[in-house]
This record gives C-alpha cells, sequence and structure tokens, in this order.
C-alpha cells in the first residue's frame, strides 16, 4: 500500500513538471511568441536596440538568442526556485504580485465554497428527510433554478443592485482606498466589507447542485437496513440524522468538494474581473490583455498548482475517511 | 444484463419462434427489414419520447429547448430583422413599442434582433461542445476500462494531467492563440478538457461493468474488444453519459458567455455574451432605465440553461431500462442520485 503513496506523489511532480513544459510551449504558440510583442514595446519605451536582448533576458529569464532546449533549461530551473521573472506591465517581480494576490483569491474561494456545501448540505437534508413534500418540491426547483444561473450574472445583478444603485457595498477592489494594509479591525472590516459581494455571487449558483446531491445521497442512505435497525434499537433522532444518515451521506460529497475548490480557483478569472478585485484571477486576466507572458505564466502554474494538490490530497485522505475504498484497485488487462 | 434480458422476450414476440436459446444473433435473421426498423423506431424513438413526457421536467425541459430552436429557425429564415446600430430610438424599455419588444441599446439596435440572431451559432456551439466531451470521455473511459493494464494507466495518465490544467484560463490562452470564430471549433476549445473527469467516472464505472459474466461470455466466445465495448459495456454507461452530455453543454453555454462577456473570445456578429459586456461597459450599471439591456441577454442564457438542466434530470428515465419498459411513471428519477458524480467535472 506505501507503494501506492510513492506512486502518487511522484505523479504529482510529474504533472506540475508536465504543466510547466506545457506552459513554456504555450508562451510559444501565442501570436508573434513571447518576444516580438515585448521588443517592439520596449523599442517605444526608447531602450537602444543593443540592450533589448539583456533586458528581455532579464525579465523572462530566458536568453532569446540561445538554442530552444537552453530556454528551456534556464525556464524550468527558474520556475524551481520560484523565480517567474519579472512582469512586463506592472514592472515588478511576478513572485510578489501572486504573492499579495493569491491571499484575497483563497480567502474568496474557500469561505464561499465553504459556504455553498454548508447551505447545500443542510438544504438537501432538510429535503431528503421530508422527501416529497411541498417543501421538498418547491427546493427541488428553486436547486434547478438556482443552478442555472452563472455566478457572472448574479455578480453583475449584486453589483447593480447593492452597490450601484443603492449603495450599500463598494463597487470595487478588497479594501478602501483609506485604509493601511495592516492586520487592523478597520482593515479587517473593510476587506469583509469588499468581499461580502463576490463571496455571495461566488456561492448562490453552487448552492442548488450541492443540495440536489445532499438530497440523493440521504435518500439513498435513508432507505439502508442500518438506518432502520438504528430505529429499531430506539436510538434519538438527533443521533440517527447525524451519526448514521448525514455522515454516509456527506461522505461521498467530500472528494468533490476539494476538486470544486481547485476549479473555482480557475472561475475567479471571471469573478474578480467583475468586482475588479485584485486576486489570481483578476492579475491573469490583465496580463492577459497586456501581453504580459511572464505574470500569465505564473498565475496559470499556481492555479494548476493548487488543483494538483487539491486532487491529491482528495485522493489520499479518501480511502482514510471511508474505509471500504482501497487505494488503487485491481489492475488485470483484458 | 439488464438490457439483453429485456430485450430477448420481445424479439421472441416479434418473430414469433419458440424458444431461441441460442441468443440474439440467430434471430434477427429472420426478422425482415421493415420489422427490424419498426422495432429501431420502437425502442429508440416512441418509447423513450412517452417515457419522457410523462415526466414533467423531462417536458418542460425539451419545450425550452424547443423554443430555443425556434428561435433559430427564425434567424435561420431571416424571419426578423437582422440587428444593426440606429435601426430604433434608443433605450427603449421592454415591450414599450411592440415593434421592438425587447426594447433597445444605447445605439439604438434592436435587443430581440440581438438575442435571436445569435442563438443559431450559440446552440451549435452548445451541441459541438457537449458531443465533444461526451464523445473523448466515452471512448478514453470504455478503453481505459475494459483494456486495463498499461492501456489503461497511460489513458487514464492522460486524462488525470489533462484535468490537471485548469479550464478557464486554458481556453483563455488557446482562445487568443487560434482565434476561433466557427462556433463549431469554439464548443471544441471551451470544453478542450472538460472530457478528463468525465472520463475519469465512466472508467470506474466500466471497471465494474467488465466484471459482468456477459461480458466474460463474448470475451470467452472471442468477440473483437471493440465490439465489446460498443454492444456490451457503452449501452450500460448510457443513461450517466446522455446525463452529462447535457451538463457538458451547460458549462459550454456558462463559460463561453462568461468568456465572450469578459470579451476574451473572438466574435464577428454580438451574441449574448458580447451583448451583456457592452451593456456592462455601456453604462447600463448606473441607471433604472437601462437595465433591460442587462437583463435580456440574461433571461437567454439562463433560460437556455434550465432547459438543459431540466432534460438532464428527466433524461435519466428515458434510459433506465426498468422505467422504460414499464412505461410508467411511478418510479423515482434517481438523476439526483447520479449529480454526486459531477463533482469530477468542472462546475460554473
Amino acid at each position: 500500500m506505501s507503494n501506492y503513496y510513492v506512486r502518487r506523489t511522484a505523479r504529482v511532480f510529474a504533472t506540475i513538471f508536465a504543466v510547466a513544459t506545457l506552459t513554456f510551449g504555450l508562451i510559444r504558440l501565442l501570436p508573434g511568441g513571447p518576444f516580438t510583442q515585448l521588443r517592439a514595446q520596449l523599442l517605444r519605451q526608447g531602450v537602444p536596440a543593443s540592450e533589448v536582448d539583456a533586458r528581455i533576458a532579464n525579465l523572462q529569464n530566458i536568453n532569446p538568442n540561445a538554442p530552444l532546449w537552453q530556454q528551456y533549461l534556464d525556464y524550468m530551473s527558474s520556475v524551481a526556485q520560484g523565480n517567474f521573472g519579472e512582469s512586463i506591465s506592472l514592472g515588478e517581480p511576478v513572485a510578489l504580485i501572486i504573492a499579495e494576490a493569491v491571499p484575497w483569491t483563497v480567502f474568496v474561494v474557500l469561505v464561499s465554497t465553504i459556504l455553498m456545501f454548508a447551505f447545500g448540505i443542510f438544504l438537501g437534508s432538510l429535503q431528503a428527510y421530508w422527501e416529497g413534500s411541498r417543501f421538498d418540491k418547491a427546493f427541488s426547483g428553486l436547486s434547478i433554478a438556482l443552478m442555472s444561473i452563472p455566478f457572472y450574472v448574479v455578480a453583475v445583478i449584486s453589483l447593480y443592485v447593492f452597490a450601484y444603485q443603492w449603495g450599500w457595498l463598494p463597487t470595487a477592489g478588497t479594501v478602501g482606498a483609506s485604509v493601511e494594509k495592516e492586520l487592523s479591525i478597520p482593515f479587517l472590516l473593510s476587506a469583509l466589507e469588499h468581499s461580502i459581494l463576490p463571496i455571495f455571487s461566488y456561492t448562490l449558483g453552487g448552492i442548488g447542485g450541492q443540495a440536489l446531491a445532499m438530497r440523493g445521497n440521504s435518500i439513498q442512505v435513508l432507505g439502508n437496513d442500518y438506518v432502520r435497525v438504528a430505529r429499531l434499537r430506539g436510538l434519538a433522532d438527533r443521533r440517527i440524522a447525524t451519526r448514521y444518515v448525514a455522515r454516509n451521506a456527506i461522505l461521498p460529497m467530500y472528494t468533490g468538494f476539494l476538486l470544486l475548490l481547485g476549479f473555482r480557483l480557475s472561475g475567479t478569472v471571471i469573478l474578480e474581473q467583475i468586482f475588479s478585485y485584485t486576486g489570481l484571477g483578476y492579475y491573469m486576466f490583465a496580463a492577459l490583455k497586456a501581453n504580459d507572458y511572464p505574470l500569465m505564466m505564473a498565475t496559470f502554474l499556481v492555479i494548476t498548482v493548487a488543483l494538483i494538490v487539491g486532487v491529491y490530497i482528495a485522493d489520499l485522505t479518501y480511502s482514510k475517511i471511508d474505509p471500504r475504498i482501497s487505494a488503487g484497485g485491481s489492475d488485470e488487462a483484458y | 444484463m439488464k438490457r439483453t434480458e429485456e430485450d430477448d422476450p420481445r424479439t421472441l414476440v416479434t418473430d414469433g419462434a419458440g424458444v431461441d436459446w441460442r441468443g440474439s444473433s440467430t434471430s434477427s435473421v429472420t426478422v425482415t427489414r421493415e420489422e427490424r426498423l419498426r422495432e429501431i423506431y420502437e425502442e429508440s424513438v416512441r418509447k423513450p419520447f412517452i417515457v419522457a413526457w410523462s415526466d414533467s421536467r423531462t417536458r418542460l425541459g425539451l419545450l425550452i429547448i424547443g423554443f430555443y430552436f425556434l428561435i433559430a429557425l427564425v434567424a435561420i429564415l431571416g424571419l426578423w430583422r437582422e440587428p444593426s446600430t440606429s435601426q430604433a430610438p434608443r433605450y427603449l424599455m421592454l415591450f414599450e413599442n411592440m415593434n421592438y419588444p425587447l426594447g433597445t441599446t444605447a445605439s439604438g439596435t434592436d435587443l430581440a434582433a440581438l438575442i435571436i440572431h445569435s442563438t443559431p451559432d450559440i446552440l451549435l456551439m452548445v451541441t459541438s461542445g457537449g458531443l465533444w466531451a461526451t464523445g473523448i470521455a466515452v471512448f478514453v473511459g470504455t478503453v481505459a476500462g475494459y483494456k486495463g493494464g498499461s492501456v489503461g494507466r497511460v489513458l487514464m495518465s492522460i486524462s488525470d494531467f489533462v484535468m490537471a490544467i485548469p479550464g478557464l484560463p486554458l481556453v483563455m490562452i488557446l482562445a487568443i492563440t487560434f482565434n476561433p470564430k466557427n462556433p463549431i471549433l469554439l464548443g471544441i476549445i471551451i470544453n478542450i478538457n472538460y472530457w478528463a473527469g468525465l472520463g475519469r467516472s465512466i472508467h470506474s464505472q466500466v471497471l465494474t461493468i467488465r466484471e459482468n459474466n456477459y461480458v466474460e461470455a463474448s470475451r470467452t466466445m472471442g468477440v473483437s474488444t471493440p465490439r465489446i465495448i460498443l454492444k456490451d459495456v457503452v449501452p450500460n454507461i448510457m443513461p450517466y453519459v446522455t446525463v452529462n452530455f447535457v451538463f457538458a453543454a451547460r458549462y459550454v453555454v456558462f463559460a463561453s458567455i462568461g468568456l465572450f462577456f469578459l470579451g476574451v473570445l473572438p466574435y464577428s456578429d454580438q451574441n449574448w455574451g458580447v451583448t451583456l459586456n457592452f451593456a456592462y461597459s455601456g453604462g447600463a450599471l448606473f441607471s433604472w432605465s437601462a437595465a433591460h439591456w442587462l437583463l435580456v441577454p440574461m433571461v437567454a442564457i439562463i433560460g437556455l440553461s434550465i432547459g438543459l438542466i431540466l432534460l438532464g434530470q428527466g433524461m435519466d428515465r428515458v434510459f433506465n431500462p426498468r422505467v422504460r419498459t414499464r412505461l410508467a411513471g411511478e418510479s423515482e428519477s434517481t438523476a439526483a442520485v447520479d449529480e454526486k458524480d459531477t463533482g469530477m467535472t468542472e462546475v460554473l
């Protein structure tokens, strides 16, 4: 069994390595390549033609005149050291920008995903408990309706209503302009105020799907013999609901939770753009618009690594949480 | 053995022969072409339709999707005017002027025309994206699951790798690189890595299917691998695949409109997402009088995805052989139970 963990861990590094290679390839795929645009830009800024190559090498850790394999090795080794070069459009080290952006994105994604699951599980289990009732029917309909609303529609509408029309909440940014960036109460309050709308719009649409999933799981569990036996034993309803039903119904959703965390990171590209919330997705989009390849590739890599780690944790812990599942599995070839 | 067991009695009735213990391959010889066609019609058109129609959710879903196809038809046949600037007074509200029922934009473009004329392209994009995602997923999932061994490992490693790449950012980079204007190509690019999660869950389902004794029987009889996959394995996962086709299609709607809204995807004509973008950047956020400019494309998006989801929820019953043979609406749909597997695929 330990062999499985070793292999699984090795695959994480192999995947990260492969994605880093892919990003290297993608830079070269983009129209005009990474250097044409940058060269033109530098020349426009009045950098003498003789120094342009040196500046590019400095910005991207890649010598544009070196053979491709040399460029590849340079790129990979600097990425391995966490050195992503310097952002072209912002003129700052990419690592610095990302370090500033990541906490905001993680905060919004984590809080909204947890809220989404909490509401989904709560509503879903109530629906399953009163299966077939008017409450169940109404909320199944509501869940389907919620599932069909993309989060950016919620975002635009809530921005329109709460921020622009009623002016209750700020329209953009992560904290107020006048607030010092230090750990203090005004800072936290301002950060909270700015994050309400992004979190709200990223949570609402997801509740429907989770509620339906939880409802389905719970109904399945409720039909099991051990639940009937528990009733016959005269256990308290509360104990049956939490220990016997909820636990087993939530179990299959656990992997989904970790995977969703990763997937939802990439959705922030749209979310943070709408709220001008300067997180990872915001910078990724800004970099894309400005042809800022170093920043773009770094954000891409960071999101990918988060996704890979999420899947990895899900895979490793699932067999621990649910002993019925054994890691690995049969592998006979036909 | 679910499907074949239920198919056999029916073939017995149609050819009127005695006990046919040799299996369906010999009995089909005695069936005339007309009978076969009728059976195919009965099995794959009439019965599924009756079952689908008996469920209120599917019925509503079909009606909604049908409505969108109708709109697409209106656009293709040119029954509604083409959108152009200053074709109408600016900022007409909803139903203010019945010539322009959905109102007009800041540049005096008929909103109804904008919505109607982008529908065909969006439907094409959604269909191609859904077909691409489910097609690749079924291929990878069944081959990897059935063959197992090193083939399975390689295919699963590939899909694990593809799954690890974040969808939206990759699509953005590809869209800027290839600049695809063709809606079919655009659908494929948007779902370029959607198949991976789906393929993984199909793979795990096939792992149990391949242990069934009828699959083993086919294998010992020397039936070729592609045939076993097609005849013995794929029918079992069809319900799951159809439900997920609908979810993949919904993902295309959400992602494409979102990216059009951001202005990342190339476009030649204004579609729902681009309209949303113009409304957003054109100041519709600041006044109540332009709210319809934002709302109309939103309603178009939400309507289409409600239709798709309802269809996906009800679709499960159509393919569930136990429900189909009874043709009765007693059994509870299990679509909600399948829902938990969609955690493997991307959700917007």
